[in-house]
């Protein structure tokens, strides 16, 4: 009823290729970036921006660039934390020997820097596919952090292989508070899913896909093979490098090289997973479950007890904790192995019959 | 399967909308009152690959805690409550648990301790900030020692630094005089993670000094599987081996030592890598003859034990009563009372009443418990002495040094005291060079 695209008519090319091409989704678009970019200032907490809303953004961000390989290039990668690791190691190395450079044109650096090495290991791919190059890519997430932590130089000799980041400081005002930080990452975040929306229905996008779905026939109607390839690790790891810049710049404060451990790989990969592969809304969706049900759940866990009077250990917390997110995992990927954005699709064509079905 | 579908969005719809409500008006604090009680935000962890080394430093701190609300109701009359959020050993979730527990009281959470070098890496620099201080006993950043450049950091006892040159001073009291280190092979067997990298600096420093031969060999996290690093110890032969190992890590270096039949009298852990938990899960017969360096004495002989006992576990509370006068339950009965002590510290300055996180730090940096007052703590000779000031946030510098004995740690020394000046130098010239990338002019923060 209010869903509902007829009367709706396009009368000129660039409508027919709009962004968003029904007025109901413009609005929608509309008022949830005044949500996120008024009201959730004005109304959250400290604890929500820190511990929630910024991990969720940073995340999004990670798997909206590995969900840029894998889903729309189809090329799977185990990579992910050590391209963060590489993004952050090179803001910071770009911000202490660099006097002066704003931290942005650092975080766009450290992005193309990972675009490179991301090139680099994504080399193997033009003769592998698969599982073998999941494995290869395996190889970037145990290198790179045996580097980072081998040569000195990349932390500065500090002596734990800690880095503590520089102040985020941009023509001189400095983001501090919680509130600007988060805004700071939303804005980054924002322009780039807008960048990663239009670059997958580019033709760049369109040869992502072809490849993916059949690379045979990709090139036979003359798609370059390896060009496309390169350009989705180089992408896909721009973004992760930027991601992780922002987590060490803006999330952490401090990381260490083993902080980009292969569980963090594997954590941006489930996002995909659940989120919803080859769909750009899906990363954000994956990020926000993979982030938020834990904090809920424990939450939900503690009020549940306290409400029934129970005592229960820590520990017993974390262990139902683990219990529930494993078995909802499992139960999404059964009911609805897409992705929570398939059932965001469905969700809305349902609406665009409602409330009369047939 | 298309109900199913809706029912799917439905929980999905509901997932979000509950998690849009606020923790902050959540009701998991015990008390009414959250006014006139003094509340303990207590980051642990009981779960995951560190899991069975952290349950025992949480449940002895929440035991001292409840202890000294039945026995004295409180501090001077102030009631404690706490909670407790699980980290999991883990960065990202130690930093939600921080941010949780800052917002369950007006008041803050009187102290962190965060259990965790990683974790207190991540908050270094927000609680100056938040104004909440800082307990790392015993690890996490060694130069924060120096409290001018480090006003809200206390690595209280003890530090790594000091750790390591004790250590080295153990050996060479085992060998017969520091002089007959010269020529000697040792060998770090280290975590490979920021805590694990700590001694570092220090130890080649020491190796340079006394002249032994050093290397340090990397285990990479949890450290379930060292048979190439036994192997290259095997092969080089070492005259000790220091194990710097947490959790699963120490116990399977005790293993594997004993498959490859490298004499476990030869082997020192640093304080983390000396408890039950370790040479028990090593199996049986494995461990005898190993020797760990410890912050705190094993055993259940102090009155305050005495006290725990009758005050909570007799009374069905508790956490759980295998725990009682082990290495780490012990620990973490200390950090509690280290904590209220400072707390007390502060109610003689500012008054009976909840004490602020500001209020808390300057009751921190004036601790001061001679023997006399752990005597009459009930604490004996569990923990050294310790004097904490504005430039020395460490307070004592003292390891002591137990042996397995199959069945039990024995304590095999005194307190020994490293190479101060040096730790002191190292310290100063770090936290100096930390000071100036930061822009940090250092100086006593005072009250």
């Amino acid at each position: 009823m209010f869903y509902r695209e007829s009367g709706q008519l396009k009368t000129s090319y660039q409508e027919d290729q709009a962004l968003l091409s029904i007025t109901q989704d413009r609005i929608g678009l509309l008022l949830i970036l005044i949500g996120a970019f008024v009201l959730i200032p004005l109304l959250a907490s400290d604890y929500w921006f820190t511990a929630i809303l910024i991990p969720f953004l940073v995340f999004s961000l990670a798997a909206l660039g590995l969900n840029l390989l894998t889903g729309y290039a189809g090329q799977l990668s185990l990579g992910t934390a050590a391209f963060m690791a590489v993004g952050a190691f090179a803001a910071y190395n770009f911000e202490l020997r660099v006097p002066g450079l704003p931290v942005l044109v650092s975080f766009i650096l450290a992005g193309i820097t990972t675009a490179i090495v991301g090139i680099a290991f994504g080399i193997p791919s033009l003769r592998i596919r698969g599982f073998y190059l999941a494995v290869a890519t395996l190889a970037a997430q145990f290198f790179i952090p045996w580097l980072l932590v081998k040569v000195g130089w990349f932390t500065n000799y500090s002596s734990s292989g800690v880095i503590t980041t520089q102040p985020v400081e941009i023509f001189g005002y400095v983001f501090d508070s919680p509130v600007e930080r988060y805004l700071l990452v939303l804005a980054i975040v924002s322009v780039l899913a807008l960048l990663a929306k239009n670059l997958v229905r580019s033709n760049i996008g369109r040869a992502w896909m072809a490849v993916r779905d059949m690379d045979v026939a990709a090139e036979v109607i003359g798609i370059k093979i390896m060009r496309t390839k390169l350009i989705a690790f180089g992408v896909s790891s721009f973004y992760c490098g930027v991601a992780g810049a922002l987590y060490a710049y803006v999330y952490l404060g401090s990381v260490e090289p083993d902080g980009f451990n292969l569980d963090l790989s594997f954590r941006i990969l489930f996002m995909v997973i659940i989120g919803g592969i080859g769909s750009i809304m899906g990363s954000f969706f994956g990020a926000a479950f993979i982030t938020l049900l834990p904090i809920f759940l424990d939450i939900i866990i503690n009020d549940g007890a306290a409400l029934l009077n129970l005592k229960l250990a820590a520990g017993i917390t974390s262990v139902m904790q683990l219990l529930v997110f494993g078995g909802l995992i499992i139960f999404f990927l059964i009911v609805e192995p897409l992705g929570l954005a398939r059932l965001w699709q469905i969700t809305k064509e349902k609406l665009r019959l409602w409330p009369f079905p047939h | 399967m298309k109900s199913t579908k809706v029912a799917l969005s439905l929980i999905v719809f509901v997932l979000f909308i509950g998690c849009s409500e606020s923790p902050n008006t959540d009701s998991v604090v015990q008390d009414t009152d959250a006014s006139d009680t003094q509340f303990f935000g207590v980051a642990g962890y009981r779960v995951g690959p560190y899991g069975p080394n952290g349950a025992p430093v949480a449940t002895g701190y929440l035991d001292y805690l409840q202890m000294l609300n039945e026995r004295d109701g409180g501090i001077n009359g102030v009631k404690l409550t706490w909670e407790e959020c699980e980290t999991e050993y883990n960065t990202s979730k130690g930093l939600e648990c921080y941010e949780r527990l800052k917002t369950r009281n007006p008041m803050g959470p009187t102290a962190i301790h965060p259990m965790s070098t990683g974790i207190t890496y991540g908050l270094i620099d927000k609680v100056p900030v938040d104004q909440i201080p800082l307990i790392t006993l015993g690890y996490g950043r060694t130069d924060a020692s120096d409290g001018r450049v480090f006003p809200w950091v206390f690595p209280l006892l003890s530090n790594y630094w000091s750790l390591t040159s004790a250590i080295v001073r153990f050996i060479g009291k085992q060998e017969g005089g520091l002089d007959n280190l010269k020529g000697k092979k040792i060998v770090l067997l280290y975590h490979d993670s920021a805590y694990g990298k700590e001694p570092h600096q220090l130890l080649k420093a020491e190796a340079k000094n006394f002249s032994f031969d050093l290397s340090m060999i990397p285990v990479p996290h949890p450290g379930n599987e060292q048979q190439s690093q036994w192997l290259r110890i095997k092969k080089e032969k070492p005259d000790w081996v220091i194990v710097w190992g947490w959790g699963v890590s120490t116990a399977t270096s005790i293993k594997t030592a004993k498959k490859v039949g490298f004499p476990r009298e030869k082997m020192v852990g640093n304080w983390w890598s000396g408890a039950e938990v370790d040479t028990l899960a090593a199996g049986k017969g494995a461990s005898e003859g190993y020797y760990a360096a410890t912050l705190n004495l094993a055993g259940d002989h102090y009155p305050v034990i005495e006290d725990i006992k009758e005050h909570v576990y007799d009374k069905g509370n508790g956490g759980d009563e295998s725990y009682i006068g082990t290495v780490l339950w012990n620990r973490g009965v200390a950090m509690a009372m280290l904590t209220t002590e400072a707390v007390r510290n502060a109610q003689a300055k500012y008054g009976n009443k909840p004490m602020s996180g500001r209020q808390v730090r300057w009751g921190i940096e004036n601790l001061d418990l001679s023997q006399a007052r752990l005597d009459s703590l009930g604490f004996g000779k569990m923990v050294p002495p310790i004097k904490v000031s504005c430039e020395d946030h460490e307070g004592s510098g003292l390891a002591g040094f137990q042996q397995w004995d199959g069945g039990k740690w024995v304590s095999v020394s005194d307190w020994i005291q490293g190479d101060s000046d040096l730790v002191r130098r190292q310290v100063e010239e770090s936290a100096a060079k930390y000071a100036k990338e930061k822009n940090i002019t250092p100086k006593c923060l005072g009250e």
